[in-house]
């Protein structure tokens, strides 16, 4: 296209996943990602895919599961309270190794909570939320422009590895409008085959099965570590992440997301006053970049996780870190978001005794 | 010699998993039959529910699915939307189908979603060795209603077809039973017109099958067969509750 246009993230997430080849959509309403919804029943049937709304996230997240089985290229999108009923749903996916794309915009948690930007999934992201032994992609795009590239990037990998992906965002970046310059529409001939896919073997083939039941505990046993593999091979070069004015950093902020935004602009204010300080932003929160926490425990004096919650990512931090630099934490939750001006004072706090 | 019977090409040559003289592997050849007889194996997309047919994607020689416990119908939804020309059925039992999976059963046939259900009601839970089910009779014993389904506190069985039948997205359900070869034979009908049906895209469409569990219910199989005829058919009566297709008229 080469023309940027002005676009709210969650329609511009809807028209990224379009233009890399989703023909599917399969959603039940929830805020605050209501705006992807609704854009996608407006365009997709013109593109000619399917929107459906499901009964309940849980259909939803099934029909997810029929589609990719049956070899397409397919999405829902919630919020926590949905995604947390989504989980069933995605443990099977990731057990019959099933790519798909899962949009998390997330809310204040736990229980209903409410509907304003907060960051507490992170765990459920990040650290399984369904049963058994698996994990997602997780992307956290942090303005628009990213939310649509990382949208290709995620159904790109999903498939190349053949396992959910998931985008983390929040109702923010959900609503705000940034201008957006998306990719050309891909060719649908041009997405990865899927041999494995269930499409009626025409005769011509042995049958296809999808399926995540193994009741023979050896066979299961070797699945398991045959995907761990598939894992740590993602651990140690999908990683992705961006670093800011570390490397003479004293104190380095990490901070994903929306909320990195407004911890860049706390940094910058603290380099104007000629403080020491950086920032690393995840971009992937799984895998997590551990790779730039090891290099930086040798260069620079102490890390500040900040978040919008009572604390979930400063533990993969401090894993990272491992025990050579202190781990600081400072968060805000329940919807509300961290200010530049308390996350500036957080770094005087700990700056000063350096 | 000129051989007359054989096993049906869709039907895997492997030992199946049912107890002897459960019904499962009857439905499972008239399935493999009517998708031979209209040549369909390989345009066939199969759903395995949670339960005893759990391990059902060994037994047909067509591509096949394996769904979480209830969700067959939104499974076989998703596949339906990407292969709109392919037969996809699921194979779900009463605790699958009228219990856990009841939101998504319903609303298939609302969406008038072209796949078609089997169903399986034996009115009881046989994988997990013998539990109430929705559509277990009163004071039928099972293992958690010891002392018999009583209606103050497990209430009444649920009337699947009836219900259905209420559904305007559902074009054809009819209740038969594989208690008697003429009943088989009637089972089998169904099940061909039910995937008729669905390839002419005239929406969805059901066929419950009163089948036995002689493990579970306590019973020879020749006692189970009975019992459908005397205890299940008096409370789930055989027939066609929605028939929208031209030669139908059970509306």
């Amino acid at each position: 296209m080469g023309n940027k246009v002005l676009m709210k993230g969650n329609e511009a997430l809807a028209e990224a996943a379009m233009r890399c080849g989703c023909r599917f959509f399969f959603g039940y309403p929830i805020t605050p990602q209501t705006e992807l919804a609704a854009y996608m029943a407006k365009k997709m049937q013109k593109n000619g895919g399917t929107f459906l709304q499901a009964e309940s996230e849980i259909a939803a997240i099934n029909m997810v599961y029929g589609a990719s089985g049956a070899g397409a290229r397919v999405m829902t999108s919630s919020s926590s309270p949905g995604i947390s009923l989504k989980q069933e749903g995605i443990s099977y996916i990731a057990g019959a190794d099933l790519p798909c794309l899962i949009v998390n915009i997330v809310r204040g948690g736990p229980g209903l909570g409410g509907i304003q930007p907060a960051q507490s999934d992170y765990f459920q992201a990040t650290k399984g939320g369904g049963h058994g032994d698996y994990h997602l992609l997780v992307f956290a795009p942090s303005s628009v422009q990213e939310l649509a590239d990382l949208t290709s990037l995620a159904f790109d990998k999903a498939d190349e590895y053949r396992m959910p992906a998931m985008i983390m965002g929040d109702g923010m970046l959900g609503q705000m409008m940034e201008p957006v310059e998306f990719k050309e529409y891909v060719d649908l001939k041009d997405l990865p085959e899927k041999p494995w896919a269930t499409t009626g073997t025409q005769m011509k083939r042995k049958k296809n099965i999808i399926n995540s039941l193994y009741l023979t505990p050896e066979e299961l046993e070797e699945l398991c570590v045959k995907r761990q593999e598939r894992y740590n091979k993602i651990m140690e070069t999908e990683a992705l992440y961006e670093e800011i004015q570390t490397e003479d950093a004293d104190l380095i902020i990490v901070a994903y997301g929306t909320l990195a935004r407004i911890a860049m602009s706390a940094v910058s204010e603290a380099r104007s006053q000629g403080l020491k300080v950086g920032l690393i932003r995840p971009i992937t929160l799984w895998p997590f970049p551990a790779k730039v926490f090891e290099k930086r425990a040798e260069t620079s004096k102490a890390f500040l996780s900040v978040e919008m919650s009572m604390g979930q990512m400063v533990e993969d931090v401090k894993l990272s870190v491992n025990g050579k630099r202190p781990v600081y934490f400072y968060g805000r939750t329940g919807g509300m978001v961290p200010q530049q001006s308390a996350i500036l004072a957080e770094i005087k706090k700990y700056i000063k005794n350096m | 010699m000129e051989k007359i019977f054989d096993r049906p090409h869709s039907l895997s040559d492997v030992v199946l998993s049912y107890c002897p003289g459960c019904t499962h592997g009857v439905v499972h050849r008239l399935i493999a039959e009517v998708v031979d007889e209209m040549g369909l194996e390989g345009k066939t997309i199969g759903i395995a529910p949670v339960g005893c047919s759990v391990t059902a994607y060994n037994f047909f020689e067509f591509d096949m699915q394996e769904a979480a416990h209830g969700r067959a119908p939104a499974v076989a939804t998703g596949i339906k939307r990407v292969h709109p020309d392919n037969l996809v059925f699921t194979y779900q039992g009463d605790g699958d189908l009228a219990a856990i999976g009841t939101a998504e059963t319903i609303h298939s046939a609302a969406r008038a979603e072209n796949i078609t259900i089997i169903f399986i009601n034996n009115t009881i839970y046989g994988m997990t060795g013998g539990q109430m089910a929705p559509t277990s009779l009163v004071n039928q014993v099972t293992q958690t209603t010891p002392y018999g389904r009583k209606v103050e506190n497990q209430g009444y069985p649920v009337h699947v077809s009836e219900m259905m039948a209420t559904i305007k997205g559902a074009c054809y359900v009819e209740r038969v039973s594989v208690d008697s070869i003429p009943n088989i034979k009637k089972t089998k009908a169904a099940i061909r017109k039910a995937f008729e049906c669905q390839l002419a895209g005239k929406g969805f469409s059901l066929v419950e099958i009163l089948s036995t569990c002689p493990t579970n219910w306590g019973m020879t199989p020749v006692e189970a067969l009975d019992r459908i005829r005397t205890e299940m058919m008096p409370e789930f009566p055989l027939g066609v509750y929605k028939d929208c297709t031209d030669e139908g008229g059970v509306r």
